[in-house]
């Protein structure tokens, strides 16, 4: 027996099943049947801006948002009709024509739901002539986010993140009709604006009229190896993707589906990942001579560190040294240190800042 | 944590204290945040009016330091009243009456004298804490950086057993860790009286244990030494070998030019460290080591997650892995340690000796990892601690705590409360987002951040540059007016050098954890034109 909460409806004529509450997206994504979406964000309040995702349902006049259509008992939808494609290659004409996507430049190149579409509907040239001049100007007022407004398709993903996932309401829609904008309180740059620089909105942005600075012209998205790890700041554990091209990171996104984050991340996760690569870093072992440190090698350097802890705990037992271990680094570096400490000097002097 | 951040866009009702999660864990708030645009209750205890307050039903803007005080008057309401979960202290804790008999010296108006909280706020958070079930409490520093932070910590823990929330999901008590590794540095023993896992020093089973998995013989019995100690041991030359690894003392203790004073005085000081510091000034021999995403690893979250590390990079240079310069000391003292990768240590030492650990090896921590306590191989970790009340170690106890005040308060000559924290764009002393391209250009010094009725007292206006004093130090810096700050309180960081809170705050330690109070000391601000 069903539960009451679960029907069934056809789907491209096939009976499936689905809970009550899901979109007739959701239906198809269960199972296996694919509807292009541009606006749709997932655990997200669903905008149908876009309509790209339109499907044909049997008995309604018009085309549907399968990303805002409730799915309900005994509905025949239609995913793959001449209708449905008709519209969806008009709705990616339009878009095209809205703006200026120039793939040949764009950082987006492969990572571009846009480019995706009107490759999949073959569409060699534009149907509709762009604007001459782009409505507003790029904004790049900022160290970390780039907007191209010329490349926004205004699908409004960017403010669905801002408001409703991130919660930090720095952005909306602004403006009407074809002067629709995405703008901050009063329409400013995001430098003083309540943007808290989390990059979500570039995160989330299916084209490219958001994208990050720092990683511009360091890599295409098919040329860059992708590495999960943590981040290393607070200890939230939030998980990333590296981007990483020739051995350095030129990119850091957020791990879809992930615990804990769910593809969040802050400005520090985000952005905060090129210290590695400074110039101050230290490169060889140092000893210091009166005021002043010299190079050393490893073993001269280790000799003189385990002699002098030699000394020490001979003189006065092992108790007279004592240890700090790093809340930063792995577990693995913390244990060796401690082992240190206890298996070799034997003494319990090995803390850390557990506490604050 | 007791519990995990999957249950914070669950949650029905939160109590945020002594947090600002919005710039110290910016991720775990939006879903706090997230979960209050669903309907759920917040109420928020802090003297600062921190983003999440703005967004609380209620905000309990209580005094630096007067948390024990509010928390008992909200206790004092649950059990006169009759509002708090009867079966649960019956059946799941011990300790019920004297926490009563405690609590009847904090009737609401004692309460609302003490935290400055209107008596009618306390009742009714009191009643909106008791209505909805579980209830998840969540605290960071503010908490623990007080002379009374572990009092603190056990009158959370207190309020959230009368309310019969510890031991389900979506409740419990929640302490936010602001490392990314500190959990893991405790989890391995990185602290002077327990072994890896929590297996305590003083214990004879244990050494027996820890020295045939080292092959080592005469394990000290000796409880070691805390971070304070060890500075008072270098002062007075008991402690001549230091080892600093990776940590940045000279800024982040509270009274910098004592503590460099210590540092200077020290007889040999080794320091690992990614970057030379204000600490590594002081070092005899520094070691230039491997970074984050420079070496393969695990760090553990604040909810007990174990999560991998991976290497992308090479360290730069002759610079090493940590687990290396280790080892290779070691080695010099005729001890040879077999594992030479993190994988290797992990597998084949830690989660042999940890048995909170044992059921974790890296071939199961490919995706999200796993939340520790895992004993065996077949465990799939634990979301939440003490399931359905039924306590790790058997009851729940209460513990009766009184309040006691900061250290110093203010007084004619020191008249603003310094308390200090943490902003949203850097980390710590600023290592590692100071030298991170653009993090700067967004928050390029620190400031002092005073209400707009003091500012306007003293004919202060943004950003003009003030001196702020305390008994300790000075420094001059930034003023930023802002209502987030209530009048009688000044707030800084510790991020920037020469304007570093730590100039200024007092040590004075928690008599059990000898944590800190750099919540709280006593400073006086002047214009300087």
């Amino acid at each position: 027996m069903k539960a009451t909460n679960e029907g069934v409806l056809l789907l491209n004529g096939k009976e499936v099943g689905f809970i009550e509450g899901q979109t007739v997206l959701e239906v198809a994504q269960v199972n296996g049947v694919h509807i292009p979406t541009l606006c749709h964000l997932k655990e997200m309040t669903p905008t149908g801006a876009c309509r790209i995702c339109c499907v044909e349902i049997k008995g309604m006049r018009t085309l549907a948002a399968a990303c805002s259509t409730p799915a309900t008992a005994g509905m025949e939808v239609f995913t793959e009709t001449e209708k449905v494609h008709k519209a969806r290659r008009l709705i990616v004409e339009l878009l095209v024509s809205s703006g200026q996507h120039n793939c040949i430049s764009c950082e987006a190149n492969g990572n571009c739901r846009l480019q995706d579409l009107v490759y999949f509907y073959h569409i060699e040239k534009q149907a509709f002539a762009s604007p001459e001049v782009p409505l507003y100007p790029t904004d790049a007022d900022n160290p970390f986010i780039v907007r191209d407004f010329s490349k926004c398709i205004l699908c409004g993903r960017c403010v669905q993140a801002c408001n409703e996932m991130v919660v930090n309401r720095a952005i909306t829609i602004g403006y009407r009709g074809a002067k629709s904008k995405v703008v901050t309180g009063g329409d400013g740059s995001y430098m003083g604006s309540d943007c808290v620089f989390c990059g979500q909105c570039v995160e989330v942005c299916p084209v490219g009229a958001l994208v990050e600075n720092k990683g511009r012209g360091t890599g295409r998205n098919w040329e860059t190896k992708k590495v999960r790890t943590t981040c290393p700041y607070c200890g939230v554990g939030c998980q990333q993707l590296l981007h990483v091209k020739g051995g350095k990171i030129v990119k850091v996104t957020a791990v879809q589906d992930a615990q804990p984050n769910k593809g969040r991340l802050c400005i520090k996760g985000r952005f905060a990942y090129d210290f590695i690569y400074s110039k101050e870093r230290l490169t060889t072992p140092l000893i210091r001579e009166k005021d002043q440190f010299r190079e050393a090698s490893w073993d001269e350097a280790l000799d003189l560190v385990a002699s002098k802890f030699k000394e020490i705990i001979g003189s006065d037992g092992p108790d007279a040294v004592a240890g700090v271990s790093c809340a930063r680094s792995t577990n693995e570096d913390s244990y060796n240190m401690q082992k240190l400490f206890r298996a070799v000097f034997k003494t319990n002097n090995i803390d850390h800042c557990a506490r604050t | 944590m007791t519990n995990s951040f999957a249950d914070f866009e669950k949650a029905k009702s939160f109590l945020i204290i002594g947090s600002n999660m919005s710039e110290a864990h910016p991720v775990a708030a939006t879903f706090v945040k997230k979960a209050l645009l669903n309907g759920a209750q917040l109420i928020v205890v802090d003297p600062r009016r921190t983003e999440l307050a703005s967004m609380a039903a209620a905000h309990a803007q209580i005094k630096v330091g007067s948390d024990i005080a509010f928390l008992n008057g909200i206790m004092n309401v649950l059990i006169s009243e009759g509002l708090y979960d009867k079966d649960y202290v019956q059946n799941c804790t011990k300790g019920f009456d004297a926490l009563k008999e405690k609590v009847k010296e904090y009737p609401v108006a004692r309460a609302a004298e003490i935290s400055g909280v209107d008596q009618k706020m306390i009742v009714d958070i009191a009643h909106r804490l008791a209505k909805i079930k579980p209830m998840m409490l969540m605290y960071t520093l503010g908490i623990t950086e007080h002379t009374c932070g572990v009092n603190n910590v056990l009158s959370c823990a207190n309020l959230q057993m009368l309310l019969g929330n510890v031991g389900f999901e979506c409740g419990g008590v929640n302490p936010l860790r602001g490392q990314n590794n500190v959990q893991g540095a405790c989890d391995m023993g990185a602290l002077p009286g327990v072994f890896p896992g929590y297996q305590k020093v003083d214990n004879p089973e244990n050494r027996a244990k820890l020295e045939a998995a080292w092959k080592v013989q005469g394990l000290s019995a000796k409880l070691g030494l805390m971070i304070p100690q060890m500075l008072d041991g270098l002062l007075d030359k008991q402690v001549r070998g230091f080892y600093i690894f990776g940590e940045n003392l000279a800024n982040t203790e509270p009274d910098i030019a004592h503590i460099e004073k210590v540092l200077a005085g020290a007889e040999f000081i080794v320091a690992n460290d990614i970057f030379m510091t204000e600490t590594t000034r002081f070092a005899n021999v520094v070691f230039p080591a491997a970074a984050w995403s420079e070496d393969d690893g695990t760090f553990t979250s604040s909810e007990r997650r174990i999560n991998r590390v991976r290497a992308v990079s090479i360290p730069p240079g002759k610079a090493k892995p940590n687990w290396w310069i280790f080892k290779e000391i070691a080695k010099r003292f005729g001890h040879d340690w077999e594992s030479s990768s993190a994988r290797e240590i992990w597998d084949t030492e830690i989660s042999e000796i940890a048995p909170s650990m044992k059921g974790v090896k890296y071939s199961r921590l490919e995706n999200d990892g796993l939340q520790w306590p895992v004993p065996t191989q077949e465990h799939m970790g634990t979301p939440y601690l003490h399931k359905d009340g039924k306590f790790t170690s058997g009851q729940g106890v209460f513990s009766a705590v009184d309040w006691t005040p900061p250290a110093e308060v203010t007084d004619k000559k020191y008249p603003f409360v310094l308390s200090t924290g943490r902003r949203l764009q850097h980390y710590h002393t600023r290592t590692q987002t100071g030298r991170s391209e653009g993090i700067n250009a967004i928050l390029s010094e620190e400031t002092v951040d005073m209400s707009p009725q003091d500012a306007a007292n003293m004919g202060i206006v943004s950003g003009e540059m003030v001196k702020v004093m305390s008994r300790r130090g000075q420094v001059e810096v930034r003023a930023r007016i802002t209502e987030e700050i209530p009048p009688g309180m000044v707030w800084m960081a510790f991020h920037f050098r020469e304007s570093c809170a730590n100039w200024l705050t007092n040590p004075v330690f928690d008599p059990i954890t000898l944590t800190a109070e750099y919540k709280a000391c006593a400073v006086a601000i002047s214009k300087i034109s």
